[in-house]
């Protein structure tokens, strides 16, 4: 299988802190893959290594190989700017751009082509069409991004990442700060939109993991716990600690309370 | 005495220090604006605004201010000009090309502190050195390239402290889009700044309009109206400075209302440049 992502011992630490340890994981084309976990595990730091958004970090130390379509991101050389234009973010909080609805989508489009005005404004309704928001800006294309309800924000910037011709999407929690609607449209586009492109949505809100996600990565820790199909993290999970994060059971006082029994599994082979 | 008791003391005492406090730096405001409008005010007439000094001096006591206003406007500006093409892309290049605690960073905002701390009269030593170096003599770009130096700190300064509080965010959903860090910075991060930008340039602008030592040997001082970069100009802090200067009671008033005059000219460029780029605002990311 083709997948355009893949890492292999992927660690990464903020100064002392170590963010994620040796993740190896590999996210299939034209799927959703969800990131679960609680928070502080690393799922967005694993996120932006993906499109190199982690260096802006300060004391920030990689190691490990990261290939997005079989080129390692890390390498020296490497087009940082082509390689973000693959990929289309959905960031946690909407943040629109400081300008107009139409400046939001068109930012990305002038920024990678020579466009005529009539074209332009072509491509912006297109990606606005495409993000189910064009019906209600269309009549004020030019009013202020930051006017739009927050629902619509986040589609705004589905628009604006989808404006930059991405082949992959990446999601960072994108509907915690929406209200149960938004959040269903932003979920309901996102698997419609899986038929072109490659998913990657942090969550922490397992339910919604549920609804999307074809391929789960379960991060605890910095450490991957289990990574698999949808079907099987969720339905017979391998390790306690993805039965127990399933279930909503306290991760910590499961982890001292079944220790032992843990460690017999890992001790008879089983695996964490 | 009960606990609850001596809190509440504590709070209103505290409350009252600082009604006070505030009052006083208020009321030091207003004295000083009232000194100088009730001094100047009387001496403020079309004359003032649009002539040149009787005979060449500020001592005779004749004619007006106008080879000031207009060398201070055009010294000003020039320099607030000069110093923003240098300030601003070095403040925007701290906050998106530097990361967050960059030893590079931290040495260039050391340097503007110390730079800002000193006094304006060595500025001008320094500009002066400079013309030397140059065979220069004094004159309007001497003036400016040294006022220039005066505002830089502060201006700079001023913008990094407003381009710190634009949210992370914003710099990361333009790169993530594809952007080079120089689109980012000028297409997003300046014009999400720009009110706090322009007030950084108007505050440089004002450290630069309202100084006397820094002018005195690299601008000089004439009579006439500035015409050329390189001549002479006159400017309003050493119009004030000559004017009271004189033994003369009716001289001296003529100092207030060049005083009234400067303080006009700084209220008018403000509220000038508000109103210029009042529609830039309306795209700010509240």
């Amino acid at each position: 299988m083709n997948n355009p992502i893949r890492t292999n011992l992927l660690s990464v630490s903020y100064g002392q802190h170590q963010a994620l340890n040796d993740v190896s994981i590999e996210i299939p084309a034209r799927k959703i893959t969800a990131i679960i976990g609680p928070s502080g595990c690393g799922k967005s730091t694993l996120l932006k290594v993906f499109n190199r958004l982690l260096e802006l970090n300060d004391d920030i130390i990689i190691s490990g190989e990261v290939f997005v379509d079989g080129q390692d991101i890390y390498d020296k050389g490497v087009d940082v700017y082509s390689l973000r234009k693959k990929m289309g973010l959905l960031p946690q909080k909407p943040f629109p751009l400081p300008m107009s609805i139409f400046e939001n989508v068109a930012y990305g489009l002038k920024i990678h082509n020579h466009l005529g005005k009539g074209k332009l404004e072509g491509l912006v309704e297109h990606y606005l069409k495409e993000a189910s928001l064009w019906d209600e800006v269309k009549d004020r294309l030019h009013a202020h991004a930051a006017k739009l309800s927050i629902g619509q924000q986040q589609r705004l910037c589905l628009a604006r990442g989808l404006a930059i011709e991405p082949e992959i999407i990446l999601g960072d929690e994108p509907t915690s700060a929406l209200d149960p609607f938004s959040a269903e449209r932003i979920e309901r586009k996102l698997i419609e939109l899986k038929k072109r492109y490659t998913i990657v949505v942090v969550t922490h809100n397992i339910q919604q993991a549920i609804r999307l996600a074809d391929y789960v990565v379960f991060l605890y820790y910095g450490k991957v716990v289990e990574a698999d199909t949808a079907d099987k993290v969720f339905k017979s999970p391998q390790s306690l600690m993805t039965q127990a994060y399933i279930k909503g059971e306290f991760l910590d006082e499961v982890w001292f309370d079944k220790e032992a029994r843990l460690i017999n599994k890992v001790a008879q082979g089983e695996g964490i | 005495m009960s606990k609850i008791n001596k809190r509440i003391i504590e709070e209103k005492a505290f409350k009252i220090v600082m009604h006070t406090v505030c009052a006083a730096v208020v009321l030091i405001f207003l004295i000083m604006l009232a000194t100088i409008v009730i001094k100047g005010l009387p001496g403020l007439n079309l004359k003032m605004l649009t002539h040149q000094p009787l005979r060449g001096s500020y001592a005779e006591g004749g004619g007006g201010i106008l080879n000031a206003i207009l060398g201070s406007v055009y010294l000003a500006l020039g320099a607030t000009f000069l110093a923003g093409l240098i300030g601003i892309p070095v403040a925007l290049f701290i906050n998106v090309y530097l990361k967050k605690n960059s030893r590079f960073a931290t040495l260039i905002r050391f340097s503007f502190d110390v730079l800002w701390g000193i006094p304006s009269i060595v500025y001008g030593a320094f500009g002066f050195i400079i013309m030397i170096f140059f065979h220069m003599r004094s004159s309007l770009l001497a003036g400016i390239i040294t006022i220039a130096f005066l505002e830089l700190p502060i201006m700079t300064r001023a913008a990094d402290s407003i381009l710190k509080m634009v949210p992370l965010e914003l710099k990361e959903i333009s790169l993530s889009l594809g952007a080079t860090r120089f689109e980012t910075a000028f297409r997003i991060i300046f014009k999400q700044a720009f009110p706090g930008i322009l007030t950084a340039i108007l505050i440089g602008l004002g450290r630069g309009i309202g100084d006397a030592a820094a002018v005195m040997f690299t601008a000089g001082y004439t009579d006439s109206l500035p015409t050329s970069l390189f001549r002479p100009v006159a400017t309003l802090p050493l119009a004030i400075f000559y004017q009271l200067g004189t033994p003369f009671p009716e001289v001296q008033q003529r100092g207030y209302t060049s005083a009234l005059v400067l303080m006009l000219v700084i209220l008018f460029i403000s509220i000038f440049s508000r109103i210029l780029t009042k529609r830039f605002q309306q795209n700010v990311l509240r």
